[in-house]
């Protein structure tokens, strides 16, 4: 069977020996690399890494540059790269909810997306809601209603709440616990989250003109 | 994670031809959410991720002139759950709109979901699919709360993570999958294997093939649920699901297929609790009896017993739900 | 000469208002900056090489490959070859590298050779420990044979709860920083900013002077960061040999297995009763593992002085990461302990419970009335005589509703507190202090004492805090911040206003002693025609600005300690599943003088939130096999969710009778009863106590299987 595989991996051009020495180079290598045009299902196909290639995120409407390798969550790079902390690093599996950003509209927990892979997409993380100096409707009603004790989780709650209400602008209190889910406190806030997202939701009816 | 490189297909063409002959040469990348966590955990550390998520045609939801209703698998469970066209599939929407939280919904893809790997802590500490540790295996003897109760006679112990798993299997739905060599259907009942050696995989695919859709046959007069237990309200694993897709005639079944989740290293269809519930009118006793039967060759580990008494009411629940709303 | 007290009720403008915290802002919008979020120019990942093992020696360390490595800035060794290793986890070796990924596989590359040793990571039989139970002598009080061999009714239970951890949400960590070869810059995550530079400095042998450090904010400690861990100490090591400043922080996992645990305790109890309720006896025989520590005795029996008791307790030592303080330390046990073994002897003589708490409610003492008073108010906010029944909800149908009470009481004591008040000619108002805000408003407090005292807005005053190079605050744990900041902040700002009326006295014609700040204004006393504005009254200070020390402790009665909670918990129990939802927590607390009735209730909700974790969800699992921690996520290490939490009623008591005794803390007695009110009202629903926290679906469905309900329970 596996000899099958190789041939057929022949036939559309990609060495198996070559793909291992690729692969194979020292995976440390900080130089940046262009990619490798492999041929793949009759087409040529970039292949990035393993070393650091270039990336550019549009984030919160400006375009940012970095070189990262294929490795580098977004999460990462919003934090290392472009010193955007206001996403944290908390479970960094997909569970907790305190990097999320909201990614082309829809909540994404960032430290499970590539950054390389994040490339094209539209990124706006918690220190893009704001307009100016203005909170976010989402932001002030957090602030009202103490939505916040150590606030390590808040900036993911607040983007979770702000792409909740985008999907929900008017929730019931039963569809605010069971659509928040994806989001944990440690110091207990939930009650004040609660009632931030009402308020939010409330003072955005009739006029949601700014999301 | 360890170092890999990155391409991303633009068809299904280039994306088995991205991908290696062994698992560790290649592994597709779609929602990530199950992929990058294992990859953190180094459980797995392929040497090339190919995201496909760019592949048009593996996106959407769309009815096919043989009445089958195909869904692209890198669809996420959020288009899933919003989708007009699968909203008659309701074990299914049931199964799909409490996975995870509304982050995992919108990241995550339908085939992701059929192809994530197992929760079993000792698979993702490191031991291996089989749990091993000097040959012998951890489970049994160590905390097994969480693990089979239904074909665990071993070597697998760990339960099949996928709820939308189920609840596909319930209404007869087949996998497109795409090799280098050709596509073919596979039922999705025989996409998953208990394996029996280390090395083995729980999803009869290859490592350089992709499913590429889900093909659910026509549901109209179906009914059908899913009920999950889990203890949490949020992103919380079921402690075991039950997907159940009824033919009635008049007030009695005339064909059943009933599965369990999270309850054995495969999705479990239950022929004993179907025997039980076709030919009966559905009500508290017979969903019970069906229940019972559900689970009358179930075997308790050491510590998860309790499971046992879950799928049965899982059952229950799931064939009452179906007889009170199932039609759509 | 100032009074130092505090305003009457009537004067108070700001003080015991509901006031949004001061950060909040800063919070939500992502621009408040923890210890994790620094990135100094020139930043290094450090990585830490961790034993696999729970007991272990390490026989050989081998770094060259990591040093080799493009990237790799230094490489330490934390632990020599020798050195014996007592849990998974344990440091061994940590590297700074570039970025995070680079310094992940260097610290892959270290290769170290362990011999492995026995290990224990199990505490639920002291019969499993061998030689690492280590018993002490029973204690006893009055005749506890005689009250057993007299008693009329006698209870016997078992009861306990496991090992849990902190999971703070940011991790344990530091960004360590050199400024040149004797000076140390510390951007670390701490509960004691003023406390850090002499632990940071004792073992890098600089002078503490040399060491500053800094916290803005902090994502969590809970009891677990008093002082600067061993990484933290590594991080600033590699970072004097790398020349450049390193960030160290734990990963999830770690941060899970090594940087704090709250000790397990379990208890087999045997109470002894008249039939009309009054307890006559205790006994008990207790274990718990703190891990390597002790993890010390829960205070049994909680809160009620039974006047005749026997009690034995058995430190189970093992190899877990070690006990830390955790919220209340020792009284979530002994509550849960306590409470359920009573309610259990309530249930046994067919008693409401509240009647047989208010039976027995002199043995607690000084707080009796208090208790009696909260037992009393907390009933009627959950309807507890409507709605409770005897054990074992008897309605049809798998949802069994039920519910249960439980009370607790702490110290409270404000810490030792200085801070520096300025205030310029200008009327600008500049406060120092050495304090920090863990999420519990200490900034929000600080700034409402001192704006309610001198008569100015909130955001006239300028607070800083989070900073060693500040007046010595103490470390905020054991609710004992509040009471500390306010009466040093008190203190500061009366004596400010003592030293700006004698300077403004000659402009009103009054003596200083006629004025008062009012306002932004300073005027004679009741008259408001003859007054100054802050600003003017302010010039009159001429060239330079009053500086003031303000202290606590100090003169005056400002503080004081000691409170009493009530709680009471409603909860539906699904007999089939085993799985408990939760309605609704009664809390009814009295903490003295409240600075902001807000801040002050989202510490109540706070603390139920953590107690319905640990009495439904948290559990630190251990696989003594494997000898490691088979949970160390988010996923199995289960926090509660915004939908697991049912609805809240707090009911803070304020006003005459509490205000007067002055300020106590309140971070820690709420979160104390969750756990046995909990229990509590899950055994009301289904008619028998489920022994142990937390009550998880295998649990629940055992204790109906004992109860004679259900089959294929078992555990």
């Amino acid at each position: 069977m596996r000899d099958d595989d190789d041939k057929v991996v022949e036939k559309e051009g990609i060495s198996r020996r070559n793909f291992l020495k690729v692969s194979g180079i020292s995976l440390t290598v900080p130089l940046v690399l262009g990619p490798r045009v492999v041929r793949a299902g009759g087409a040529d196909v970039k292949v990035f890494g393993p070393g650091k290639v270039p990336v550019t995120l549009m984030v919160n409407g400006k375009a940012m540059k970095t070189e990262v390798e294929p490795r580098v969550t977004l999460l990462e790079a919003l934090r290392n790269d472009f010193d955007l902390t206001g996403a944290k690093r908390v479970c960094d599996r997909a569970t907790c909810g305190a990097c999320t950003v909201i990614v082309d509209g829809k909540p994404t927990y960032s430290c499970t997306v590539l950054a390389i892979e994040a490339q094209g997409r539209g990124i706006t993380t918690v220190e893009g809601l704001m307009q100016g100096d203005k909170l976010h409707p989402v932001q002030q009603a957090f602030v009202d209603n103490d939505a916040q004790q150590c606030g390590f989780c808040t900036p993911g709650f607040v983007v979770a709440c702000k792409a909740f209400l985008d999907k929900h602008p008017n929730p019931t209190p039963e569809q605010v616990q069971q659509g928040l889910g994806g989001n944990l406190c440690r110091c207990g806030t939930y009650m004040g989250i609660r009632a931030a997202v009402l308020q939010a939701a409330n003072q955005q009816k009739g006029g949601r003109r700014n999301g | 994670m360890r170092a890999f490189e990155y391409a991303s297909a633009m068809t299904k063409e280039q994306a088995v031809g991205l991908l290696g002959a062994s698992w560790d040469d290649a592994m597709v990348l779609a929602g990530g959410t199950d992929l990058i966590s294992l990859m953190k955990d180094d459980v797995v550390h392929p040497k090339r991720l190919v995201n496909i998520k760019e592949i048009k045609d593996l996106r959407g939801i769309r009815s096919r002139s043989d009445k089958m209703l195909a869904i692209g698998a890198s669809t996420t469970l959020q288009e899933l759950v919003d989708d007009a066209q699968a909203a008659g599939y309701r074990a299914l929407i049931q199964a799909a709109e409490s996975i995870g939280s509304q982050q995992i919904r919108a990241m995550a893809t339908v085939g992701g979901n059929l192809c994530q790997r197992p929760r079993c802590w000792y698979y993702r500490a490191g031991y291996g699919l089989l749990a091993t540790n000097n040959g012998e295996s951890l489970v049994p003897t160590g905390d097994n709360r969480y693990h089979a109760i239904l074909g665990n006679d071993g070597p697998a112990y760990f339960v099949s993570p996928s709820s939308l798993a189920a609840a596909l299997i319930a209404y007869g739905a087949k996998l497109a999958v795409f090799g280098p060599k050709d596509a073919r259907e596979v039922a999705a009942e025989q996409f998953y294997v208990i394996p029996k050696a280390e090395g083995d995989r729980e999803h009869d695919l290859k490592p350089n093939e992709i499913v590429t859709h889900i093909l659910l046959p026509a549901a109209a007069g179906v009914r059908s649920a899913t009920y999950k237990v889990h203890q949490k309200d949020g992103l919380d694993w079921p402690l075991a699901t039950a997907s159940v897709a009824l033919k009635m005639n008049g007030d009695k079944v005339s064909a059943a297929r009933i599965v369990l989740g999270h309850v054995a290293p495969i999705p479990w269809r239950s022929p004993e609790a179907e025997a039980a519930l076709v030919g009966k009118t559905i009500s508290e006793a017979t969903a019970q009896a069906a229940g019972d039967a559900a689970v009358s060759k179930a075997k308790a580990l050491s510590g998860n017993g309790y499971k046992i008494q879950l799928a049965r009411v899982a059952v229950k629940r799931a064939i009452l739900d179906a007889a009170r709303g199932g039609a759509k | 000469m100032a009074e130092y007290k505090w305003p009457e009720a009537d004067k108070r403008t700001l003080i015991g208002k509901r006031i949004s915290r001061v950060d909040g802002p800063q919070k939500v919008s992502g621009r408040a900056k923890y210890s994790f979020d620094y990135n100094p120019k020139g930043l290094l990942f450090g990585k830490i090489v961790r034993s696999p093992h729970a007991h272990a020696k390490i026989t050989s360390i081998d770094t060259s490959a990591a040093e080799r490595m493009p990237g790799v800035k230094a490489v330490h060794i934390v632990q020599q070859p020798g050195t014996e290793l007592f849990w998974a986890g344990a440091s061994v070796a940590a590297v700074a590298a570039v970025d995070e990924a680079t310094a992940e596989d260097a610290a892959r590359a270290v290769k170290v050779v362990y011999e492995v040793l026995p290990h224990l990571v199990v505490d639920r039989d002291p019969k499993m420990a061998g030689d690492n139970a280590r018993p002490s002598a029973a204690q006893t009080a009055g005749d506890a044979d005689k009250a057993f061999a007299e008693a009329e009714v006698t209870v016997e239970g078992f009861y306990g709860l496991p090992v849990i951890t902190h999971c703070c949400l940011e991790p344990h960590g530091s960004v360590m920083e050199w400024q040149g070869e004797q000076n140390v810059l510390a951007h670390l995550s701490t509960q004691a900013v003023s406390g850090a530079p002499a632990q940071i400095a004792r073992p890098l042998e600089i002078p503490a002077a040399n060491v500053r450090c800094v916290q803005d904010h902090i994502g969590g400690g809970f009891g677990s960061k008093f002082s600067p861990d061993e990484w933290d100490i590594t991080a600033a090591r590699l970072a004097k040999k790398a020349g450049a400043p390193v960030k160290m922080f734990n990963e999830r996992d770690a941060e899970l297995m090594v940087a704090g645990t709250r000790p397990s305790a379990y208890a087999k109890v045997k109470i002894a009763l008249k039939k009309d309720g009054t307890i006559t006896g205790w006994q008990s025989e207790s274990w718990a593992s703190g891990g390597m520590g002790s993890g010390g005795s829960p205070p049994l029996p909680y809160i009620f002085n039974i006047p005749n008791q026997r009690k034995q307790h058995t430190a189970i030592v093992n190899n877990v990461g070690s006990a830390r303080a955790w919220r209340a330390p020792g009284h979530p046990q002994a509550c849960a302990i306590t409470m359920t073994a009573l309610e259990d002897a309530a249930a046994a003589l067919k008693m409401d419970p509240v009647d047989f708490f208010l039976k027995n409610i002199d043995m607690t003492g000084a707080r009796a009335a208090i208790y009696r008073e909260e037992l009393g108010i907390a009933a009627d906010l959950i309807g507890w005589k409507k709605n409770w029944h005897e054990r074992g909800d008897k309605t049809a149908g798998p949802i069994k509703r039920g519910m249960g009470l439980s009370m607790h009481t702490w110290g409270g004591l404000g810490h030792p507190s200085d801070c520096d008040l300025t205030i310029q000619p200008d009327g600008s108002i500049e406060m120092k202090m050495g304090t920090q805000d863990l999420g519990t408003g200490t900034r929000t407090a600080v700034m409402i004492v001192v704006a309610d005292t001198l008569g100015v807005p909130l955001e006239a005053v300028k607070l800083m805090i989070g900073d060693s190079r500040y007046p010595v605050s103490g470390a905020s744990g054991g609710s004992t911040t509040i009471g500390g900041v306010s009466a040093s902040a008190r203190r500061a700002s009366l004596d400010a206003l003592d030293g700006l009326f004698a300077k403004v006295a000659p402009a009103l014609n009054a003596d200083p002693n006629e004025l008062e700040a009012v306002g932004g204004k300073i005027q004679v006393k009741g008259h408001p025609d003859r007054s100054l504005s802050w600003q003017q009254a302010c010039q009159k200070l001429g060239g330079m600005p009053l500086t003031v020390r303000g202290k606590n402790p100090g003169p005056g009665s400002l503080i004081n300690q000691g409170v009493g909670g009530v709680q009471m918990a409603d909860v539906s129990v699904d007999v089939e599943t085993g799985i408990v939802k939760m309605n609704r927590i009664v809390a009814v607390q009295d903490c003295g003088l409240i600075i902001d009735l807000k801040t002050a209730e989202s510490q109540v909700y706070g603390a139920l939130i953590m107690g319905v974790g640990y009495a439904l969800y948290e559990e630190k699992i251990m696989d003594q096999k494997l000898g490691r921690m088979l949970n160390p996520n988010m996923e199995f290490y289960k926090l509660a969710g915004i939908g697991d939490i049912g609805d809240f009623k707090v009911h803070m008591m304020t006003g005459k009778g509490y205000d007067e005794r002055g300020v106590i803390g309140l971070g820690e007695p709420p979160v104390i009863s969750p756990g046995a009110a909990i229990s509590n009202a899950v055994a009301n629903a289904i008619g028998v106590r489920v022994p142990t926290l937390p009550l998880t679906p295998d649990k629940v469905l055992a204790a109906l299987e004992q109860k004679g309900g259900r089959k294929d329970a078992s555990i």
